[in-house]
């Protein structure tokens, strides 16, 4: 890169200085003016053709090997049976994702409280659920019927004033929405408890010299700045949350993934294709909590850095502007 | 406790009163057996060697660190307690927050609010209690950012401002309540040298306008200028106390005279 050009103004003034202080006119040190010549680094580049060849290679194989048969992929990727399966997925998960942070949060503040039996049932919860693989679980609430013919809500021990057939409360997308949030509930309620720990205990203590009521205090206080450290660990839980969900095939609902397997038993010399157009879906949702988490993550670091990174759309603003643009950014700064 | 309040006479009853104030952490006895009457608009600095249980009786104030025998009176209402026949019973913690709304803190290490701006910060108090609606709560913080000098970081966060100036805010959002009663937990102990004093001129400014303080420091100068009474505490008992030129300038107590030939 020549630097003589776009740093002209700030290198002058470096140069004119001894010429306007000192009476004699010394010669001018070409070292201030060179920038340093990189490094020439061998093995990076060698390191870099080799990736380049395996990522050919794999891409080369992905179009050309007949079994991906990629126009199988286009004709079921956008199918109605295909979409309403994802449906079905997005239903379930974004149920099971609310009820579960929700079920989370109050076995985090139970765990946290100082009544000693809530925080042994709020561990209690949490080793159970944490230890009963979710297709277990589903599967037994899926025969929960059996176990409990009718449900009721009345005294404790007393009378009840309603009661109805298991069955008709318990729907299969019920059993699978119920499933899933009660194991999601047990993994937010740590990484709840989690964020709520990293609050600093002055931020508590200020409140409380303030007067602020406990729910005002976890609320406007407590929570937003625990969302800071919850973020990265719930996303991370909400897509194997995601993933999850293609278990609730068992228990006879069809969401993406049951969609891909009966229609697959039907078709099977599309099982391949299929199987791709759930990964693409999968990838696609994931992607979308990804880019989701980075801006609720920049939501909550509001005040905790001293100034926010700037978001990708702006770093690729920056990236493709032109040189010419980037100097009279550079020069505006140093003037 | 309505009815002695009505009895006393007004101008009598004092700011602050503590009696027989003891607490215990473990077998450590912090607070062992503090008296304590600060008038009316007057400002009382505390002093004393770390671990002399200062900061305690402060925290014992508003009830953040409530005591375990003996009692706190603000304004002739006591503390976290009321009284029915003979006893202490603890307040709701409704009444307790109320009391807070009272009693103004400011503390060490600041503890403002990080995810909030300056202008928040200040405004929370008066909004959480119902007093102000958000408007109105707002033009309050505004107003009092202007009295700490600070009204042009009020968009600001915590973070991005300096020690002194993260302190001052501190102030303004203990103000936001109207306090008649401030308390100073070492405001100045957590700051760079050459920002105490903007700090400390804020609290100067506010002992000239009536409002009670009583301000734990270790900033001699500060005690001497400002305050009405000082206080020296050490292992948990106030050793003795009066108006600065008595206790700082002619201390009585072997004690006093040995902590003010080490900070001195």
């Amino acid at each position: 890169m020549s630097s003589t050009v776009d740093s002209s103004t700030a290198d002058d003034a470096v140069v004119a200085r001894p010429s306007t202080g000192g009476p004699a006119a010394r010669p001018p040190d070409p070292l201030l003016t060179s920038r340093v010549v990189p490094r020439r680094r061998v093995g990076l580049w060698l390191a870099t053709a080799a990736v380049l060849v395996l990522v050919a290679q794999t891409v080369n194989g992905l179009v050309t090997n007949p079994f991906y048969a990629w126009d199988r992929f286009g004709y079921w990727v956008f199918r109605p049976v295909i979409l309403d399966g994802l449906v079905v997925t997005l239903e379930v998960a974004a149920l099971s994702a609310v009820l579960g942070f929700a079920g989370g949060v109050l076995l985090a503040l139970a765990r946290l409280s100082r009544s000693p039996l809530l925080q042994v049932v709020s561990w209690a919860y949490v080793w159970l659920f944490r230890s009963i693989p979710i297709i277990v679980l589903l599967l037994f609430l899926y025969n929960f019927t059996a176990l409990y013919a009718r449900i009721g809500l009345g005294i404790p021990f007393g009378p009840q004033f309603v009661t109805t057939r298991t069955t008709d409360l318990l729907s299969a997308f019920a059993v699978a929405v119920l499933g899933l949030s009660l194991n999601e509930a047990a993994y937010a309620a740590e990484i709840v408890r989690g964020g709520i720990l990293a609050v600093d205990a002055g931020q508590v203590e200020a409140a409380h010299a303030l007067g602020l009521s406990p729910g005002r205090l976890f609320a406007r206080i407590v929570l937003p700045q625990a969302l800071r450290a919850i973020v990265p660990g719930y996303v991370n839980q909400l897509i194997g949350l995601v993933k999850s969900c293609s278990l609730v095939f068992y228990v006879s609902v069809l969401d993406i993934f049951g969609a891909v397997q009966s229609m697959s038993s039907t078709y099977p010399a599309d099982i391949i294709p299929l199987l791709i157009v759930a990964t693409a879906w999968y990838v696609l949702l994931t992607s979308a909590l990804s880019v989701v988490q980075y801006y609720v993550e920049r939501h909550y670091s509001r005040g905790a850095l001293r100034t926010l990174p700037p978001t990708p759309l702006q770093r690729l603003r920056a990236a493709v502007s032109t040189p010419a643009q980037r100097a009279s950014r550079r020069d505006g700064v140093t003037a | 406790m309505t009815t002695v309040e009505l009895e006393v006479p007004a101008p009598e009853i004092p700011a602050l009163e503590v009696r027989g104030a003891r607490k215990a952490y473990g077998t450590h006895r912090v607070l062992d057996g503090v008296d304590l009457t600060v008038a009316a608009g007057q400002v009382a600095v505390i002093l004393g060697p770390s671990g002399s249980g200062k900061s305690t009786l402060l925290r014992a104030v508003n009830h953040l660190d409530p005591l375990d025998l003996g009692y706190v009176r603000v304004f002739g209402e006591l503390i976290g307690v009321h009284e029915r026949r003979g006893r202490l019973h603890e307040l709701s913690p409704r009444q307790v927050r109320e009391q807070r709304a009272g009693i103004g803190f400011v503390f060490q290490n600041f503890n403002l609010f990080g995810h909030l701006t300056v202008l928040d910060n200040v405004a929370e108090g008066p909004l959480a209690h119902g007093r102000l609606d958000r408007e109105a709560a707002r033009k309050r913080a505004r107003e009092l950012l202007e009295r700490v000098g600070i009204a042009e970081k009020a968009d600001a966060y915590p973070r991005q401002l300096s020690g002194g100036q993260q302190q001052r805010v501190a102030i303004a959002r203990a103000l936001a309540l109207q306090p008649r009663i401030v308390l100073f937990d070492e405001p100045t102990s957590a700051l760079d040298p050459e920002l105490v004093g903007e700090v400390l001129a804020v609290i100067r400014d506010l002992a000239s306008t009536g409002t009670t303080l009583v301000v734990v420091t270790h900033e001699i100068g500060f005690a001497r200028e400002v305050a009405d009474v000082v206080v020296f505490m050490a292992d948990g008992r106030v050793v003795e106390s009066g108006p600065p030129q008595q206790v700082i300038d002619a201390p009585v107590h072997a004690r006093t005279r040995e902590f003010l030939a080490k900070v001195l």
